[in-house]
């Protein structure tokens, strides 16, 4: 582990609904710029980790902190705006893909920058589909969309959802293909979810096995996936 | 307290030997489906028997409504639209605080337009005019809210993972769901804007062929139905506009996370309770 403070640390984070448990007293620290990714059975509360990192559950018990700061205290726009979320579900909407690419700043208040909006549909490698309807995107184009769309707020930490479920291989390819270009970037700090464990191997720092709501395991690749 | 004319009354004779006439009429239809063999007989006879006595009963509560003091009438009014929000909030199962925006919006959307009208003297300030004119805008109200509600909650339980993924993103809870809010406001104007654009073309309302058939001037009728039906469009306006800025808000927690929109079967009771 390296010594500088955390960017993002779940203390004893925890999420019940109905009385069922589903995320129980988690305690994780991610570095500045690492990449952990979580893997686990499906049904272990991997992405509802996520959607209380992002804030979009309210935790039953403990808290994130982001920078040392307790997430609670940051108003809810300004916290997601630095640790972006892409659900597993893109959730789209019907408009154009420049429209939903830019959804998040314009909604924000923000006048998005064509340019940087073109460089990005370059970098997601969708030059050109600016036009298009997000309906009638396949399933590989649309996760990329949902990407765009995040990355296009520039979060300091980036929540991956299961990026790759649901496609078939080749897609898969391309989106990890993405992901692995993304991750290069040292700035960004990435939580990826996946039941994909090769592909934990192949693009995280360290590997958090998650299971039945708690952190089972948590090193190098390597020492996580036998 | 005066029945209103008693029973005895030349009017209400009169009135039941047509009552037996129009029956007549009805039981040849009845008569029809027996030989027939339609099977609609009992049906239809429950129907016939029914309406009678339902609108019986009701001219007869109206009748006791003339004889009571002006400012009854808004408790009468306060009762139909609590009614009318009870009723309403069904439609939105769901939808947090469903009651609590029926009612806001019912009650401000008609009493607005009640209010002004009356001060205007659209309304005579008597039981006899603001008890069935009131009902009237606060039932369109009501429509309008029960549309605006079924809407509002079919928007947000189909676009949910998009309006996730917005605010998942730093976007504001009112601008995420804005979209949606406004679908809903669209929708529930639909009934009130169709009426409107066919008014006297396809929509011959009621009011204005009671008003004509009772000897006032069609000019007159049609000033007055017009009236009603600007008051009907206010008050739906007003309600639904008012429907949109509570739902769009109750429909977030505190820190910008959209609620689950969870079915229940509230008492009046816990409806009241969680008024407070």
């Amino acid at each position: 582990m390296t010594a500088t403070p955390p960017k993002l640390a779940a203390e004893n984070l925890s999420f019940a609904v109905d009385g069922e448990r589903i995320v129980r007293g988690v305690d994780l620290a991610v570095a500045p710029g690492e990449t952990v990714t979580v893997v686990g059975p499906s049904g272990a509360g991997k992405s509802t980790l996520l959607r209380l990192l992002n804030r979009l559950d309210e935790p039953t018990a403990g808290t994130v902190a982001l920078d040392g700061t307790d997430y609670r205290t940051l108003a809810p726009t300004a916290l997601r705006a630095r640790v972006g979320l892409v659900p597993q579900n893109p959730g789209l909407g019907s408009g154009t893909v420049y429209d939903t690419v830019t959804a998040g700043l314009r909604l924000r208040g923000s006048q998005p920058d064509p340019d940087r909006v073109r460089e990005l549909l370059d970098r997601v490698d969708l030059s050109g589909y600016g036009d298009r309807a997000v309906a009638d995107l396949s399933g590989g184009e649309a996760k990329r969309v949902a990407v765009a769309r995040t990355l296009l707020v520039d979060p300091e930490v980036l929540l991956l959802d299961e990026p790759t479920a649901s496609l078939d291989a080749g897609a898969q390819a391309e989106v990890e293909s993405l992901l692995t270009d993304l991750l290069a970037d040292a700035d960004r700090t990435v939580v990826l979810v996946t039941h994909d464990e090769a592909q934990a191997v192949r693009i995280a720092d360290r590997v958090v096995r998650f299971v039945d709501g708690q952190v089972r395991a948590s090193g190098l690749p390597a020492e996580v996936i036998a | 307290m005066t029945v209103p004319a008693g029973l005895g009354d030349p009017t209400v004779l009169a009135g039941l030997a047509q009552v037996a006439v129009a029956s007549a009429l009805a039981a040849v239809v009845l008569g029809l489906s027996y030989v027939r063999e339609l099977g609609l007989a009992r049906e239809l006879g429950g129907a016939f028997v029914r309406g009678f006595v339902q609108v019986l009963a009701m001219g007869a509560l109206i009748g006791v409504l003339f004889s009571i003091p002006l400012s009854f009438s808004g408790v009468v009014l306060a009762g139909m639209v609590g009614y009318a929000a009870w009723e309403s909030r069904r439609r939105g199962d769901g939808v947090p605080r469903a009651f609590r925006v029926s009612l806001t919006a019912i009650a401000l959307g008609s009493s607005v337009v009640i209010v002004t009208m009356t001060a205007a003297g659209a309304i005579e300030s008597t039981v006899r005019n603001l008890v069935p004119v009131g009902g009237m805008i606060i039932a369109n109200a009501m429509k309008t809210n029960s549309l605006a509600l079924d809407r509002f909650k079919s928007e947000v339980e189909s676009n949910r993972d998009e309006i996730e993924a917005l605010l998942a993103i730093g976007v504001p809870a009112r601008a995420a769901v804005a979209e949606h809010v406004t679908e809903s406001v669209r929708a529930s104007l639909i009934p009130v804007v169709d009426a409107m654009r066919t008014l006297g073309l396809v929509y011959i309302p009621g009011m204005m062929a009671g008003m004509i058939l009772g000897g006032a001037n069609p000019i007159y009728a049609a000033e007055y139905q017009f009236v009603i039906m600007a008051m009907i469009f206010a008050a739906g306006g007003l309600t639904s506009m008012t429907n949109s800025l509570l739902v769009g808000r109750y429909a977030f927690t505190e820190a910008a996370q959209l609620r689950r929109f969870e079915e229940s079967t509230p008492t009046l009771l816990s409806t009241l309770r969680s008024l407070r």
